[in-house]
């Protein structure tokens, strides 16, 4: 029987534990588990066995550590094919009758991905893929990947597991003591994740006992619709008398497990700590059990790697700010590749009450499909906002929804027969919510009926694909009121009637109602709210403005959203007088007898420095407040770190009061003329290969920002073949490069040498804990800069 | 042959030591800006009491060209010392989790000060979690007359980085405290301790 048959009415016991098991056969420290499948297969043979007498239905390979990082290509093939040997032969000898499988067990790569880690998304789906392949090749029922901690690591498992089988898999996280994955994924996110991207059963292992595995279950049945792994520790390990015991016992272990059948958990197994004894109690228990009926979960759930936004009564708003279209800072930023500028924005609006991020790069001049990636790669490293992919280009759609680490919401799929056959198999590979537009080869009708019409013909191709309705929200569309009077009427009616007669969610791009008309904000929010008594899902806005905030807040107090009248009196209360919607900077201390910009910069005062500075602009040319201002209160600060009679973290506020007053100069300046690109002194920074700390390098390139440097940051563990590429690309005369690490310098030697080679004009200025002025001159550096005022100064020479 | 365990544990950590807060980010005394920065960095952390530590014991062998440590046998002459009159050693590995990583990054680009001040705590807990760890192990110890030395890590003075290897091998801290070693053989979550604690008989 075909395992996914045999789970609709059944409970699937799974094995217990192995590790300790092998270790009471003789496994010895630092000794690789694996190993034994070759060297001691009738040890391995007889554990499995033991769990098929004990009632398992399922025995997972000991292949948990089995990949390309500790073993070769051919090693690997042959462990794989040992331990898939090995279970075949414990599956033919056990004398037990219950249905009987065999899953290849992935676990962890051991390696962290990026951002947090060094491994790379794609490098960690070829890992497992390549074990997956060789587990298919050796010939097993499933896969079962486990004990994953992190959310972005096991999506890249079961992707790897979908493109390199078609086998069922199930895939299960290790919790911690806070429910929490150890990036931060609650059970929702990983449900809404897991399940989008086409898991077969979804659950928690090890990390802690059934007791406390029991709010993670509930989650988890709260919001998938998928068989739910349960297969926890026997508790924590403790050593009595010399001897490791685990203390819940086989008896009270089954029990637990078996008391949250009703809760969901229909796929039940041991680990750490457990034995065949415990795998024997528990199927016993379950021998007159059956999975408990659950209703298939309706929910429309997006996702980020710690969190899910639900779709419903209470409308979400998703910030429309990251789209060049009518915004030159964000066109300068993907211009030049900076993205300095679009991650400010990402958290202001998340400071601002935005629940999701719309992020588009759609600019004919740049390579779309790159450039999206990276700024969503750069934004979930410092954002935790789930995100709407916002592209037509099919192309770059596919590769973010690949690397997103979440579900995403994708802006957008419409009626077009071409768009729904490009854009559902995406959805359905990598998972997501779709927004669909309701025009199609024809154009926009010009009724309400026709729009739904349209939507309807989308859902039915949806469900040719496997596509619920829940995972598709309708924009009728928002047409510019000024050029047909009617328009406005038709998109509202359009969201009734979806809500009504489809019980789809809506989400509309609010903005555009206005366009051609003066102080659009007034009509934008007057539609806003008229559209949320609409039925409108989801709103795509402008949350630093404050009448469409005024709205949704309004909305949600005067509709029972909003408990306690919480949010509103939060928002309302704190509005000053001013128009916009804006956070302010924190405030460093109480600024009321700070009288001059200068001094502003000097204690660091940031709103102060930047309202100052703004002020001071009304009265003086730009260049004269940077030359009287500016610059004589860096070099005060500057010098008193020379002299050490100023700390480092007062070297850093001082130079961020600097950046937020230059803020205003470089508005005026750019909105005045052109700033004169070719003067601009330019200094590539970067951390080197390995080397995962960036902070002072980041110190060091705020400062020299402040002194009038344009700095092309690379960020942490860069190739020197990147950096050599940027130095030529910019033709940077100077090169900064960090190392925190020993065992990193060696790569900073790497790229010193490449750039003295292929880029010889360029000077390079090293920095970092383990370096001392004699390690720089011996790997060929320029100059080595003890702090981040010495690199300036070099700098300055430098660029005499 | 004998068999190891690798125990796990769970630690709530005091209050933050502003002072050594201070020291790590290199300030010799204290100033109104440094204070209100520090206070609202502070804000900002989610869980500044969690700690986990996964740990194991070894019995021990001394030789004149190396150290049997149970689980690898590097060649130093500086940790041998270090476990001078010692019998066993707990190995171990502790982290105070991602969040610092996570913030630092965040912050890194729209505040240096405040990822330069995230940092320092982060240097602050994790120095906590392995004292409060040896404490408590002390504690447990001293009923049989026995004391700790003092951490000993790998690349410290001629023990090579490289056990680093052996020691993630041996207690497998990926999958009991969520701590990976990279390639170049850094720690991620980065506010993480691996070391060696000799454990020596007190004389009476």
């Amino acid at each position: 029987m075909n395992i996914l048959d045999y789970i609709k009415n059944n409970i699937l016991i799974l094995d217990g534990g192995t590790g300790t098991l092998l270790q009471e056969q003789g496994l010895s420290v630092g000794e690789l588990p694996e190993e034994w499948n070759i060297s001691h297969p009738e040890i391995i043979q007889k554990i499995h066995q033991s769990y098929f007498d004990a009632g398992s239905n399922v025995v997972a390979t000991n292949t948990f550590g089995a990949n390309l990082l500790k073993f070769s290509e051919d090693k690997l093939d042959k462990i794989i094919g040992a331990a898939v040997e090995n279970a075949k032969i414990a599956l033919a000898s056990s004398k037990g009758n219950q249905e009987k499988f065999i899953a290849l067990d992935i676990g962890p790569s051991g390696k962290l991905l990026k951002p947090y880690g060094d491994f790379d998304f794609e490098d960690a789906v070829s890992l497992f893929s390549k074990t997956i392949m060789l587990g298919v090749k050796h010939g097993v029922d499933l896969i079962y990947i486990e004990t994953m901690s992190d959310s972005y690591e096991t999506k890249a498992a079961l992707l790897a597991a979908k493109e390199a089988s078609s086998l069922p898999v199930f895939v299960s996280n290790a919790y911690g003591s806070d429910c929490r994955l150890l990036t931060g994924a609650t059970p929702a996110a990983m449900a809404t994740m897991l399940e989008a991207m086409g898991a077969d059963a979804i659950g928690a292992n090890c990390s802690q006992g059934p007791a406390q595995l029991a709010p993670v279950i509930e989650e988890l049945a709260r919001y998938t619709s998928l068989p739910i792994i349960l297969k926890p520790n026997a508790g924590l390990p403790e050593i009595r008398d010399g001897k490791t015991v685990y203390n819940v016992l086989p008896e009270e272990f089954s029990s637990e497990v078996v008391s949250l059948i009703d809760k969901g958990a229909c796929i039940l197994g041991g680990c750490c700590g457990t034995t065949p004894e415990y795998i024997s109690k528990l199927s016993e228990k379950c021998k007159c059990l059956f999975p408990a009926k659950r209703n298939p979960k309706k929910i429309t759930a997006i996702s980020s790697y710690t969190h899910t936004v639900e779709f419903g009564e209470k409308p979400i708003l998703i910030g429309e700010r990251i789209n060049p279209t009518g915004k030159k800072r964000v066109k300068e930023a993907l211009h030049s590749n900076n993205f300095d500028y679009i991650l400010k924005e990402a958290l202001m609006q998340e400071e601002c009450g935005v629940q999701v991020l719309d992020v588009n790069a759609g600019l004919p001049e740049i390579d779309e499909r790159e450039t999206l990636n990276n700024i969503i790669a750069e934004i979930q490293a410092v954002c935790n906002l789930p995100l709407q992919i916002d592209t037509s280009n099919t192309n770059a759609m596919e590769l973010a929804l690949r690397r997103y680490n979440g579900k995403a919401l994708i802006n957008s799929v419409n009626g077009k027969e071409e768009s729904l056959r490009k854009v559902f198999p995406l959805m359905k590979k990598y998972g997501g919510v779709a927004v669909a537009l309701t025009l199609d080869e024809n154009g926009i009708p010009e009724t309400a009926e026709g729009r739904v019409e349209i939507a309807k013909r989308i859902l039915s191709v949806a469900s040719e694909y496997g596509i619920d309705k829940k995972d598709i929200i309708f924009d009728p569309l928002t047409l510019t009121v000024s050029a047909d009077k009617s328009s406005a009427r038709i998109t509202l009616d359009a969201l009734s009637l979806i809500h009504n007669e489809l019980g789809a969610y809506t989400i509309l791009g609010v903005s555009n109602i206005s366009f051609g008309l003066p102080n659009r904000d007034i009509l934008n929010s007057i539609f806003f709210a008229s559209a949320l008594e609409n039925h409108l899902s989801a709103a795509i806005m402008n949350p630093y403005s404050r009448e469409m905030m005024s709205a949704y807040y309004s909305y949600c107090a005067l509709n029972s959203l909003d408990e306690s009248f919480e949010n509103y009196i939060g928002f309302a209360a704190n509005l000053d007088t001013g128009a916009s919607n804006l956070p302010t900077l924190n405030q460093t201390s109480t600024s009321s007898d700070i009288a001059t910009l200068e001094d502003a910069i000097v204690k660091g005062l940031k709103d102060k420095a930047r309202e100052l500075c703004l002020a001071l602009l009304g009265e003086k040319q730009p260049l004269y407040i940077v030359n009287e201002q500016i610059i004589p209160a860096l070099d005060r600060v500057g010098k008193g770190f020379e002299n050490h009679s100023v700390y480092l973290p007062n070297l850093l506020m001082s130079a961020e009061a600097a950046r937020s007053a230059f803020e205003p100069i470089h508005d005026a300046l750019f909105s005045s003329a052109k700033s004169s690109q070719s003067k601009k002194q330019i200094i590539v920074l970067a951390t080197v290969k390995g080397d995962i700390h960036d902070i002072g390098k980041n110190i060091v390139a705020l400062l020299l920002e402040n002194y009038g440097f344009s700095v092309i940051d690379l960020g942490k563990d860069v190739t020197p073949q990147k950096i050599l590429e940027a130095t030529l690309k910019y033709d940077a005369r100077l090169v900064g490069l960090s190392a925190l690490m020993t065992t990193t310098v060696p790569a900073m030697e790497e790229t010193i040498k490449l750039l003295k080679e292929k880029a010889p004009l360029c000077k390079v200025v090293v920095g970092g804990a383990v370096l001392t002025k004699s390690y720089a001159d011996k790997i060929g550096a320029d100059f080595y800069a003890a702090d981040a005022m010495e690199t300036v100064r070099f700098a300055e020479k430098i660029f005499k | 042959m004998s068999t190891f365990t690798v125990l796990t544990k769970n630690y709530t950590l005091p209050q933050i030591d502003k002072g050594e807060v201070l020291r790590f980010m290199g300030c010799k005394s204290e100033n109104s800006e440094i204070n209100s920065l520090f206070s609202r960095v502070e804000k900002e952390l989610p869980d500044k009491s969690f700690g986990k530590v996964c740990y194991s014991i070894f019995p021990i062998k001394k030789y004149d060209d190396y150290l049997d440590l149970g689980f690898a046998k590097p060649n130093s002459q500086d940790l041998a010392r270090n476990l001078d009159g010692c019998d066993s050693i707990i190995l171990f590995a502790a982290t105070v989790g991602i969040e610092y990583d996570k913030l630092i990054l965040k912050l890194g680009k729209s505040s240096p000060a405040e990822a330069l001040c995230i940092d320092a705590i982060g240097n602050e807990r994790i120095e906590a979690l392995c004292d409060i760890f040896c404490n408590d192990i002390e504690g447990e110890l001293l009923k049989s007359s026995h004391a700790l030395r003092p951490r000993f890590s790998a690349g410290y003075g001629d023990l090579p980085i490289e056990l680093q290897k052996d020691i993630f091998n041996t207690l497998s801290p990926h999958t009991k405290i969520g701590l990976t070693l990279n390639d170049s053989l850094l720690m991620s979550p980065t506010k993480s301790v691996s070391a060696i604690v000799g454990i020596k008989k007190q004389q009476v």
